[in-house]
């Protein structure tokens, strides 16, 4: 049989930057976390805190290892298989990513060995300012690859001269349309995706009574920042969604199962989208709700797929991504305030009396992974049949290499990144279980009452 | 001024120092996962710690030159990575089981640590061998026929022997008593092959390309080039000498050998890039018919003009704070 060797290029690539974008998706947000950690415990003195930190940062060192070698796969993928997006795009796409090497990856790469080792050979000062650095080159790193992969969704500030791109404005092109909102989604998805990291890893932890002195304090961060973040990512969700009706409609379209264009559409909640009838198939809608949701206006005129002709993305797997992140994100949002009102109301460390928050936590740990890739499904799927927007087909860009080449290669990476992921969830555990000498600062205390651990029982047990 | 001229020129001299700094550090971390199963468990964790707060860094330099080249030279980018299909994938490959391996090996439990520290030097060796691979074929303009293989198959197994040297060396200045006996040991046994790849690859790079013989042989540039040759030579015997002079170890020089090895890393590039200029793919692309639009350019180059330096001060600064001989890696 004879596959397609652009379907398995863009299989191949998909793979990869899904992959990817798992770590720095934790890191972006753990590494603010952590810094947090650092400063509670700097202003607190309470030994707690850095024992969250030290117990976290182990966690965030295997992560971000995993996010600088995928991703070192990816700057070369470009070339590898893509190499006409660069040929044609090169005068916007490479100066981008030039700056995130040059102002986000060399600082979190280097001030990374600090932050993790360097605890005894710097001062405290200077190994909060490593945190902080660390920190803000991962975001830095998000600020410009979201910039890049929006001015692909929602190109502006250049010319095309014979098919090739040239720069008009460096402003319009890096604060494009989409940027903002894809930037605050991410951003904003990094934190979320952390707190429920370290909420699920605390509960399952205190379920197994393996629970340290930091454990419920980590729980309560997470929560407090759930309960805050998930609404607000719904919000800026909508503000997203929003900008790509004005600038994407054909995504819209295919996320919301919208064959024909009318007024007054309604919002398909579940059903299961057919390309070849052009239809939905047993459908539950609610009348005049995208409607409603998409243009406020409950007899708005939405456009369908049929304004498009050819050139829409693939419907089914938008349209179900879509309802993924949805549906997680809305569930982000009830767990999340869920668990801040069953922490902080009178701060309740009981183990039993928490038992089924306890168990949603763990099963939540890696709901923001499901989340983001969902997300960047449907928008990047939504993309297709263009590599930039209505300008450059993704077709026209791929490499000509033979499809027993792409396939060999493809089996390879998935895997590799398959062992990789179970390698990676395996040792969350074996660290969550027997987080190596952190434990020792105190014993293992089932519903910790004191808030701050003496001095001089952690030294007795180190 | 012609900025059409020169901001292609200065990214190419850009490009070539962040490759030959790439050599250089991730060449000796890399060389420590060559050399790591020789060592005995406890070894292996200093040699680890050795590296542990460089390799992050080290490895970025090579997304900097492969950067450089997608942001400088889109043309030469997908013409090169296209071209090397095959030994990029397997160098990801290998850097990728590296750098996870290093952080799973302390991290899985100790019942997986001997898979991950196996996994770190195999991951290592194809990066290494990779790497070769793809130098030796960028060199001979990408033609992939015979004579080009055999090249390319014989600098595949050069590079690994620098990187075991360096390697090597780097454990010298990290490392003390028994471990540091050892690696002396395995410099002086990887420095005599090493130094037959480099004459090798010397003596076989004019005669598989008639472009560098050419530019190697003619007078009066052949003259000019001479200190080049002579000085790697001079380099070299100075590594043999500090390898072979227990005065000079064990009074705390190991780290003349690194530098031997910075030097005749540094004669080689300057070689490669007089026997490339003004090509950025030998033969077939010049460095101003690959690079990319005058305005995206000035836009990079001020953006590495002003960060590069700092880039590099607090490189600089990180080995600083580092120095000394590799102590346990903690947290806390």
């Amino acid at each position: 049989m004879e596959f397609d060797p652009f379907l398995l290029a863009r299989l191949q690539f998909a793979a990869n930057i899904s992959f990817h974008i798992l770590f720095p998706t934790i890191t972006i947000g753990l590494c603010w976390v952590l810094f947090y950690f650092r400063l509670r415990y700097t202003f607190s003195g309470d030994k707690a805190w850095e024992y969250a930190y030290f117990f976290w940062v182990k966690i965030f060192a295997l992560s971000f290892a995993l996010g600088v070698v995928s991703g070192i796969t990816m700057s070369f993928q470009f070339g590898t298989n893509w190499p006409g997006f660069m040929e044609r795009a090169g005068n916007i796409a490479g100066p981008l990513l030039g700056y995130e090497v040059l102002t986000a990856f060399f600082l979190e790469a280097s001030f990374l060995g600090i932050m993790l080792f360097g605890k005894n050979r710097v001062s405290n000062r200077l190994h909060l300012v490593s945190c902080a650095l660390v920190a803000v080159g991962t975001s830095f790193s998000a600020f410009w690859i979201l910039s890049l992969n929006s001015w692909m969704q929602t190109p502006t500030g250049f010319r095309l001269e014979d098919g090739v791109f040239f720069v008009d404005s460096w402003w319009e092109a890096i604060f494009n349309p989409s940027f903002p909102y894809r930037l605050a989604h991410m951003l904003n998805a990094s934190l979320l995706t952390a707190a429920f990291l370290i909420m699920g890893v605390s509960a399952w932890r205190a379920r197994r009574q393996v629970d340290g002195p930091a454990t419920w304090k980590v729980m309560r961060t997470g929560a407090l920042m759930a309960a805050v973040l998930a609404p607000l990512q719904v919000w800026i969700g909508d503000l997203h969604g929003l900008n790509t009706l004005e600038h994407q409609p054909a995504k819209i379209a295919a996320m919301e199962g919208i064959w024909e264009t009318e007024k007054g559409a309604p919002l398909t909640l579940f059903g299961f989208p057919d390309e070849e009838a052009k239809t939905n198939h047993m459908a539950i809608t609610i009348p005049h709700g995208a409607s409603l949701i998409l243009t406020h206006d409950w007899n708005g005129e939405i456009q369908g797929l049929n304004e498009f002709g050819d050139d829409i993305p693939p419907v089914a797997p938008v349209f179900w991504s879509f309802r993924v992140m949805v549906g997680v994100g809305m569930l982000m949002v009830l767990v999340g305030w869920w668990a801040a009102w069953r922490l902080f109301r009178r701060r309740d460390e009981n183990r039993d009396n928490q038992i089924w928050l306890l168990r949603a936590l763990s099963v939540m740990t890696f709901s923001g992974w499901v989340a983001v890739l969902a997300g960047w499904y449907v928008t990047e799927i939504g993309r297709q049949p263009w590599i930039v927007s209505g300008l450059l087909r993704t077709s026209e860009v791929v490499a000509d290499h033979s499809s027993a080449t792409v396939m060999g290669t493809l089996f390879g990476y998935v895997l590799l990144y398959a062992f990789l992921l179970v390698s990676y969830i395996a040792a969350l555990r074996y660290m969550a279980t027997k987080p190596a000498r952190s434990l020792t600062l105190t014993p293992q205390q089932r519903a910790m009452k004191a808030e701050r651990i003496d001095d001089e029982s952690a030294q007795g047990e180190a | 001024m012609d900025l059409g001229y020169w901001l292609p020129l200065f990214f190419a001299g850009a490009m070539g120092l962040a490759l030959l700094i790439y050599v250089v550090l991730d060449g000796y971390d890399l060389g420590i996962g060559l050399l790591l199963p020789f060592a005995d468990e406890d070894e292996k964790d200093v040699m680890v710690a050795a590296i542990g707060p460089f390799w992050d860094a080290n490895e970025t330099w090579i997304v900097l030159g492969v950067g450089i080249l997608l942001i400088a030279f889109p043309q030469a980018h997908g013409l090169v990575l296209t071209s090397l299909y095959l030994p990029v994938t397997l160098m990801l490959m290998g850097l990728i089981l590296r750098g996870v391996s290093f952080d799973f090996r302390v991290k899985a439990g100790d019942k997986h640590k001997a898979k991950w520290n196996m996994l770190f030097a195999v991951g290592s060796l194809i990066a290494s061998v990779s790497q070769g691979w793809m130098l030796g074929a960028f060199v001979t303009g990408l033609t992939g026929d015979a004579t080009n293989t055999l090249f390319a198959f014989l600098i595949a197994l050069a590079l690994p022997a620098l990187y075991i040297m360096l390697g090597a060396s780097w454990l010298l200045i990290k490392t003390e008593g028994a471990l540091f006996k050892k690696a002396v040991h395995w410099g002086r046994l990887a420095v005599l092959p090493m130094g037959a790849f480099l004459l090798l690859i010397s003596i076989a790079t004019p005669l598989v390309s008639a472009t560098i013989a050419e530019k190697w042989f003619t007078l009066p540039n052949a003259i000019g080039l001479m200190p080049i040759p002579i000085a790697t030579g001079l380099a070299y015997a100075g590594l043999i000498w500090v390898f072979n002079s227990n005065r000079i170890l064990h009074n705390g020089y190991g780290w003349l050998a690194f530098l031997s090895l910075i030097v005749m890393c540094v004669l080689a590039s300057i070689g490669l890039a007089y026997s490339l200029f003004p090509d950025i793919v030998l033969g077939r692309l010049s460095i101003w018919e690959a690079a990319s639009a005058t305005e995206s350019l000035l836009f990079t180059f001020w953006g590495t003009v002003i960060t590069l330096p700092m880039i590099l001060c607090y490189t600089f600064f990180i080995y600083r704070v580092f120095r000394g001989k590799a102590t346990d890696l903690s947290y806390e």
